[in-house]
């Protein structure tokens, strides 16, 4: 084939830059969408209860992401301090990810029940109030603001379309579990299920 | 991974491969000459023509250089479908093996150390300094870096202890967590407002600083009855139940006569969590031990 034939035809170009540009993702991703390995659940894995789905929802408005990430990575360095690593059944319920990649702030995948309420409660606060050399921002809105009771409903149901396993039940109590809750309550449920279904905490 | 997803994932990588050195063997053998010239592609646009030239020799072969890596990195590591490399390398094993270094190097350190009555080990430098460490770690968060705690967090320098400070406690409570649940009201669920504000004033009143000294005296009944199960009866708290002392003017939580009346009101509730698991037993230990050190 000429080079003239190629910059000469749009069309012909078009697919064969395509062809050329989608080869890692052929070859990387889309295998994956049909491996057991990163589609099934680790055993005991749920999906998240309301109260939780809007802590995660909180997470996301507040841009924890940003700074903290969501995967432990295999190296002894990190599971000494943060736990076991990730595996990739624990997320499979996850609309998007939030691994992240900087971290600004400690990584967060297992940092269920690592602290109690309380502290939690009056770290998000005021960090520097537990933390004195903590630069993370405090969020006392969240001790003012009510949970979003209107459309969790909603998004759940969006989540059940796109394969995680609520129940019609679940969906339909959603709206009274929130009702009345403060936002720091749902983020704080969140935080504290972090990375604890796994049985192996090191 | 399936046998077709391995297929495929090897014919896209090996086709990748192949496909670019092709591309490069291909477009230089349609190449007129092997060296510049002054030769140009016939093209011209608007007066602007192009060198009809080679790529320069060092470049050529950086790419067939690439090609080549490629194809030895991944006969050595994973990379073409189910097929494990000759090194056998997975991100696990690797992380297995350091973790096994780190145990035969560490290992019989901690070994030692965990062997070593909570006492003994306190006195020992070695242990205290990865004690130190660990506490920097792992509870420093909420006691503080220098372990004087903060309101609701309890001090661990002072010999003023919730559940109780000899070796096997402290290391009960590193190991097992605690529950601190003080319940509104104590047991006493049905205290009057003026009940409150008396016995606020009594249990200001250990530490001399009550406010109305008749209410005090009051709130002495209500003690009694609402606090006396867990504080005991004379306020010096109990271990078993984590009740601080109330006579010592050490305070968890605030001291003044609002905060006092604010844990009256709606109780307090804090948890210490278990490190079962998340640490070592050794390291548990040696923790205990540098817990312990604080204050012995």
């Amino acid at each position: 084939m000429k080079h003239e034939t190629i910059e000469k035809n749009l069309g012909l170009m078009i697919v064969l830059i395509i062809i050329t540009i989608s080869g890692g993702f052929l070859a990387e991703v889309v295998p994956l969408f049909f491996h057991k390995e990163v589609n099934q659940p680790i055993e005991g894995l749920e999906p998240l209860n309301a109260l939780e789905l809007e802590g995660r929802d909180i997470y996301i408005r507040e841009g924890c992401h940003v700074c903290h990430t969501q995967q432990i990575r295999p190296f002894r360095a990190e599971t000494e301090r943060y736990g076991h690593y990730s595996v990739a059944g624990e997320f499979v319920y996850d609309r998007p990810f939030l691994w992240g990649s900087k971290r600004t702030g400690p990584d967060l995948a297992r940092v269920g029940g690592r602290y109690s309420d309380a502290w939690q409660r009056q770290h998000l606060f005021d960090p520097r109030s537990v933390v004195p050399e903590s630069n993370m921002p405090a969020f006392p809105w969240l001790f003012e603001n009510r949970a979003d009771h209107g459309s969790i409903e909603a998004r759940m149901k969006t989540l059940q379309t796109l394969g995680v396993p609520y129940t019609d039940e679940q969906i339909a109590n959603a709206a009274d579990e929130l009702k009345g809750k403060f936002e720091i309550e749902a983020l704080v449920a969140y935080l504290q299920q972090l990375g604890t279904v796994l049985s192996e905490k090191r | 991974m399936s046998t077709f997803w391995s297929v495929w994932v090897i014919v896209i990588v090996l086709g990748t491969i192949f496909g670019c050195a092709w591309l490069l063997l291909a477009t230089r053998k349609g190449q007129t000459n092997d060296t510049e010239t002054e030769n140009t592609t016939g093209h011209s646009y608007d007066g602007i023509e192009e060198y009809d030239n080679p790529l320069p020799k060092w470049w050529f072969y950086l790419y067939l250089g690439t090609c080549v890596f490629a194809l030895g990195y991944l006969a050595l590591y994973p990379g073409l479908g189910n097929y494990e490399g000759l090194l056998g390398w997975t991100s696990t094993n690797q992380w297995e093996a350091e973790v096994q270094e780190a145990e035969e190097k560490y290992g019989p350190i901690y070994a030692q150390f965990g062997e070593t009555a909570i006492p003994e080990l306190a006195q020992n430098e070695d242990a205290m300094k990865i004690g130190q460490r660990l506490f920097a770690n792992n509870c420093s968060v909420c006691h503080g870096t220098a372990a004087r705690g903060q309101v609701g967090f309890p001090n661990l320098t002072d010999d003023d202890w919730l559940w109780g400070g000899e070796p096997e406690q402290i290391l009960h409570t590193l190991v097992n967590g605690r529950q601190g649940n003080m319940t509104p009201k104590g047991v006493m669920p049905n205290m009057t407002n003026e009940q409150v504000d008396q016995v606020v004033n009594y249990v200001l009143s250990f530490s001399g600083r009550e406010k109305e000294a008749e209410a005090a005296e009051a709130g002495a009944a209500v003690f009694a009855q609402a606090c006396a199960a867990c504080h005991g009866a004379d306020g010096k708290g109990m271990h078993a139940v984590g009740a601080p002392n109330l006579t010592d003017d050490i305070w968890l939580y605030g001291s003044t006569y609002e905060w006092i009346k604010e844990t009256v009101v709606n109780g307090r509730q804090n948890q210490m969590p278990a490190q079962k698991g998340r640490l070592t037993d050794d390291q548990i230990h040696i923790l205990a031990a540098y817990v312990y050190s604080l204050s012995n």
